[in-house]
């Protein structure tokens, strides 16, 4: 049993807990019925039944990989490119206000 | 009848078009007029560029009779909705950039311009390349030119039935999972995912950004070389593209198979399918045996943990690569009380449920607690696949395999989420390890319940890097067998009496 | 009951670079409102990111700078949260493989004691865009109906720093905000300026009694907006802080805003619950591999670090923190300090001349010292002159000035002017008769008692010689005659 990098729960078998899906879908900024959120739910938990056979797989002796062809530093050099004109950007602005991009409110304290 | 301009192979227009035997201007015009004769029931194209196409077909010619040589002059090209072409609508598929017009264009698509290509429309796809049937899209329907009651196969239908149905001489396609190979092999085409990082992502609408590439969707291998060799190479705008050169493909593509060593991979052995799909796939590897290669047994003892790999690492993700998609800049936006709300109603109303599905996942696979046992076991199970193929290579140069289970199936058939991932099983392999991988039609199937014989796929796939090589296994089997022949697309051949040459 | 505070501070650096972190668009301050950006800084769908080398190298340097340890792997990771300033609702940032590991802040207090904050890391991100709210009547958050956002500095890139909670008092998080400042603006990597936003920080806050070693309760202090606010938010959350637990409260584990026109910390609690950030490794970008070659050239072009610096020219020039402080802040005038130091082997005098005339001068004329006509060596020839009494120092101070309107070198000047100092006993002698001669009275007096008359003679004596008579030799003279009738 190893520890997660973030917290020290020990790592749940895989599809034993059931998704807290009203959780989930509150991370990815996606509003659900009450009826998408047990039909998901249920979804979600047959995938991840599935995906539970990735537990069976001995992956001890491997390296995550992070990316299929090996490639290092790739880097640009420090030079300023043209940039897009200011209507071509806030043209397609759901809302703007003169030259900025309007937002309702952010309520970051009550 | 339709115009037989329309279906003439890329290569055979763009040798014409250089010629000035043949203009781009009537290439364009026959495709334009085909296209409104026969989409209306194919339904390939979200948007239709009438007058785009006859502009950028009247600077070819003209760029031809300056002198230029175009390797692809005044090719029709249908353009996946999920690459930028700049002043067109591009949309996913998705109500959530149903409006929105791309500013910029793609390196992939501005190459094959650059090469002569004429784009004739952006086609119609799974919403953000989820899917495996184009029945996920939220802004059209596309039906498979073959049997209109079938499914083109996803997520690149759109591109796949117009390439298939004449509408376009090359499709653009995105594979992830199998998004090009397994609507190519529903509909009689040869669809081609280069190895991962050969073909810039640069204005790619991104699904899994470790798995993304785009390809072409052709009738023939011949062309499939010509449309990778215009539009492979490194861009310095795409960190992941790979610096390295870039050998032409077309023009050396073998005919025969003697001296290859081709793999039949143990754990997709075809007994367990249908009959007669098993039949086909048997006939194929003898085929490839006449051709003069060595089938040999390969071993890939990981590939049956690919789908659940790839349902996590794909997802995981695109629920960060679709967080962008917030009704802030461009797109859709619902208004809310505030603006999480905002963001809450605006992705809600503009994803549809298989994008939803994909986001849930991933976020879950990301979050805290449950990244290691997710999302990290993925990526380690992912490096044993890569393995597993290492391995193979040294028995043999090719793997042939299936390139999908069954042929087209019926417009709702896979109802359960799972069962239609499954339709990947055979394309997600290669996905997850990079590597090059084709597919080429190998003959035709009569489906259960179904009149129309349907087309069936075989997938080539081989080490990374090995472009070449591949397409040329590929080219002498398709020269050997010529399956694509057999049967014409029903839908080519039910114009509308009026507007048709 | 004795308190101890004990403060961490996080800081959010703006590199000085051409363009942005991940794409070309101009880093610069100020401009219209969303006029520096691109597909790739506003997250257009299909964009990617490629990482600016200058800004790695930038990094790194920093690193070094501080004594951190520069890995040879390191990465970008995903950062995900949904905030209207991000285009993405990521950030690409650094979570386990940080560009540096570790490394120490060397700072000085106003009395000259040295300190060492360590650092927890220093990592490499993209700064987000600038929003404003509008509708609550102050232009803050709390209250506003709607926000305006600008991208300009979206993908700006970021060096955040991070401190352990070694610092101790308010005046300490300003030491060491002046070292991390005076250092990042020498090394050339980011203008460091508050008043701009290239440089922000956040202190961490709590107290313990003294002698604990366990951890009390910290606050977050946001809107600190310049050394000064930093200084005051922190005295007055310690102060705070102590207040509650001296009546027997807990202190609550929250973000404050600091309140520059009320003076207090003010609490920010916010609806958002702790965020889950699902850090994982970016898959747009690939691993950085930073070899020893490049480090060791970028070591290789650190200049002298200001704590080296103020200790070299406390420690061993004998200047003082006010003295040392100045001439660090002003690089040029050091540099120019330091060459005639070492050509005239008197730091003492150097200082003065530097520190005094010479940078008065420049305020007057509005010409850097290293800019005018004097030269560092001809300070030094002047030194010189002084030293070896060629010329006394009223003397020199006119020579400064004349030096200064481009008459020429020191002893150019001298030679012309005939301004040597008349260090002839006989002559001087005859000056010291002339004068008593005239002033019979002051010397009576001078014989009573009154031995304070003798500066007044000592400033005849100058007169009469012009004021090149050596001060010295004629208060030795004139005391000889003044007290032997």
């Amino acid at each position: 049993m190893t520890t997660s990098l973030r917290t020290n729960r020990s790592i749940p078998t895989l599809s034993s807990e059931k998704i807290d899906v009203r959780y989930v879908a509150k991370l990815a900024r996606i509003a659900l019925t009450d009826d998408e959120i047990e039909r998901f739910g249920a979804q979600l938990g047959d995938l991840l039944e599935h995906v539970d056979s990735l537990a069976k797989l001995d992956v001890s002796a491997v390296a995550a990989t992070a990316q299929v062809v090996e490639s290092r530093n790739v880097e640009r050099e420090d030079v300023v490119r043209p940039c897009l004109d200011r209507e071509t950007v806030l043209e397609q602005a759901p809302q703007r206000q003169g030259g900025f991009f309007r937002v309702p409110r952010i309520i970051a304290e009550s | 009848m339709s115009n037989p301009l329309t279906e003439r192979s890329a290569a055979a227009i763009a040798r014409d078009v250089n010629a000035r035997t043949l203009s781009a201007a009537d290439v364009a015009d026959a495709v334009l007029t085909h296209i409104d004769d026969v989409d209306p029931q194919v339904g390939s194209y979200l948007t239709v560029l009438h007058d785009r196409a006859r502009e950028v077909a009247a600077q070819v010619d003209a760029r031809v009779a300056a002198g230029e040589r175009l390797p692809l002059a005044g090719v029709p090209l249908a353009v996946k909705d999920n690459m930028c072409l700049t002043g067109t609508r591009t949309t996913a598929g998705s109500k959530i950039l149903e409006r929105w017009v791309a500013p910029y264009t793609s390196t992939a698509v501005e190459r094959l311009l650059a090469a002569g290509c004429v784009p004739v429309g952006k086609s119609n796809m799974d919403e953000f390349a989820m899917g495996s049937s184009c029945e996920n899209s939220a802004l059209g329907v596309t039906r498979n030119p073959y049997d209109v009651t079938r499914v083109p196969g996803g997520s690149s239908g759109g591109s796949a039935s117009a390439v298939a149905a004449y509408e376009a001489a090359i499709g653009m396609g995105s594979d992830t999972g199998g998004s090009i190979r397994e609507p190519a092999a529903f509909c009689n085409l040869v669809g081609f995912k280069p190895t991962y990082g050969r073909v810039s992502r640069y204005g790619l609408i991104a699904f899994a950004s470790s798995l993304d590439q785009i390809g072409p969707l052709t009738r023939t291998v011949e062309d499939a070389a010509l449309a990778y060799d215009a539009m492979a190479g490194h861009d310095d705008m795409d960190s992941t593209s790979i610096d390295r050169p870039l050998e032409a493909t077309a023009g050396h593509l073998r005919t025969d198979l003697r001296g290859v060593k081709i793999g039949l991979v143990k754990e997709f052995a075809t007994g367990k399918l249908d009959a007669e799909i098993h039949a086909l796939y048997e006939q194929a590897y003898r085929d490839l045996e006449a051709l003069g290669a060595e089938l040999v047994e390969v071993e890939l003892p990981t590939a049956d943990y690919g789908v659940a790999t790839y349902y996590l690492i794909a997802p995981a993700e695109c629920s960060s690569n679709l967080a962008r998609f917030d009704g802030v800049r461009y797109g859709l936006r619902v208004d809310g009380a505030d603006v999480h709300d905002m963001y809450e109603r605006t992705r809600a109303a503009g994803f549809g449920p298989e994008v939803k599905r994909r986001i849930l996942i991933g976020t879950y696979a990301l979050s805290s607690g449950y990244y290691d046992a997710y999302y990290v076991r993925a990526q380690k199970a992912r490096t044993l696949i890569a393995q597993d193929f290492e391995r193979a290579w040294k028995a043999c140069d090719f793997i042939a395999c299936p390139a999908a289970s069954s042929p087209a199936f019926q417009f709702n058939a896979k109802s359960d989420p799972y069962s239609m991932y499954l339709m990947d099983y055979y394309t997600i392999p290669m996905s997850l390890a990079g590597l090059p991988a084709l597919s080429v039609p190998c003959g035709w199937v009569k489906p259960p319940g179904g009149d129309r014989p349907m087309p069936m796929g075989l997938q080539l796939c081989a080490p990374l890097f090995k472009e070449r090589e591949l397409l040329g296994a590929a080219h002498a089997y398709e020269q050997k067998t010529k399956h694509a022949l057999t049967h014409r697309p029903l839908i080519a051949d039910t114009a509308a009496p009026s507007g048709s040459v | 009951m004795a308190w101890e505070a004990v403060i961490g501070i996080e800081c959010h650096v703006e590199l000085k670079t051409n363009s942005k972190m991940f794409c070309g668009c101009a880093n610069e301050f100020g401009g219209e409102p969303n006029t520096k950006v691109c597909p790739v800084c506003l997250a257009l769908p299909g964009s990617l990111p490629v990482a600016n080398k200058e800004a790695i190298d930038h990094m790194i340097s920093a690193g070094l700078a501080f004594g951190a340890e520069i890995p040879t792997f390191s990465k970008f990771d995903r950062k995900n949260y949904f905030y209207p300033d991000m285009p993405k609702d990521y950030q690409i940032s650094q979570y386990d493989m940080p560009l540096t590991q570790g490394g120490t802040v060397r700072y000085w207090l106003e009395d000259g004691t040295m300190k060492e904050c360590r650092l927890t890391r220093i990592h490499l991100e993209e700064d987000t865009g600038k929003s404003t709210h509008a509708g609550s009547g102050d232009g803050r958050i709390a209250g506003s109906t709607y926000s305006l956002v600008d991208f300009n500095r979206a993908g700006v890139p970021l060096m955040e720093c991070v401190s352990e909670p070694e610092i101790h008092s308010a005046a300490e998080a300003v030491g060491y905000l002046e070292a991390l400042r005076r250092t990042l603006l020498q090394l050339g990597v980011s203008d460091v300026k508050m008043e701009e936003g290239s440089l922000r920080c956040d202190a961490n806050v709590s107290i313990r009694p003294v002698g604990s070693t366990t951890l009390g309760t910290k606050t977050e202090i946001k809107n600190m907006n310049s050394f000064r606010s930093v200084y005051r938010a922190i005295e007055s959350e310690i102060e705070r802080q102590i207040g509650l637990m001296e009546k027997g409260e807990r202190i609550v584990q929250e973000t404050r805003g600091w309140d520059e026109a009320h003076g207090v910390t003010v609490s920010m609690r916010s609806k958002e619950e702790a965020h889950d950030y699902r850090y994982f490794p970016d898959p747009d970008l690939v691993p950085l591999e930073i070899s020893r070659e490049s480090v060791e050239r970028l070591r290789a072009s650190l200049p002298e670090l200001p704590h080296v610096r103020f200790e070299r020219y406390t420690t061993r020039l004998g200047l003082d923190v006010k003295q040392a402080t100045q001439l660090i802040d002003n690089l040029p005038l050091a540099v120019f300090f330091d060459t005639a130091v070492e050509a005239s082997e008197n730091p003492k005098q150097a200082t003065n001349f530097v520190l005094g005339d010479l940078s008065r001068l420049a305020n007057e004329t509005g010409m850097a010292v290293h800019e005018s006509p004097v030269t560092a060596l001809h300070l030094a020839e002047l030194i010189d002159l002084v030293e070896g009494k060629t010329i006394n120092s009223k003397i020199a101070k006119d020579l400064v000035v004349r030096m200064w309107n481009g008459e020429g070198s020191p002893k150019a000047i001298v030679e012309r002017e005939g301004l040597a100092q008349t260090s002839d006993p006989a002559a001087v002698e005859r000056f010291i008769d002339e004068v008593l001669a005239k002033n019979e009275k002051s010397v009576i007096d001078y014989r009573a008692g009154k031995t304070n008359v003798m500066g007044f003679l000592v400033g005849q004596v100058m007169k009469a010689s012009a004021g090149k008579a050596d001060p010295q030799l004629v208060n030795r003279l004139m005391k000889q005659k003044l007290e032997s009738p």
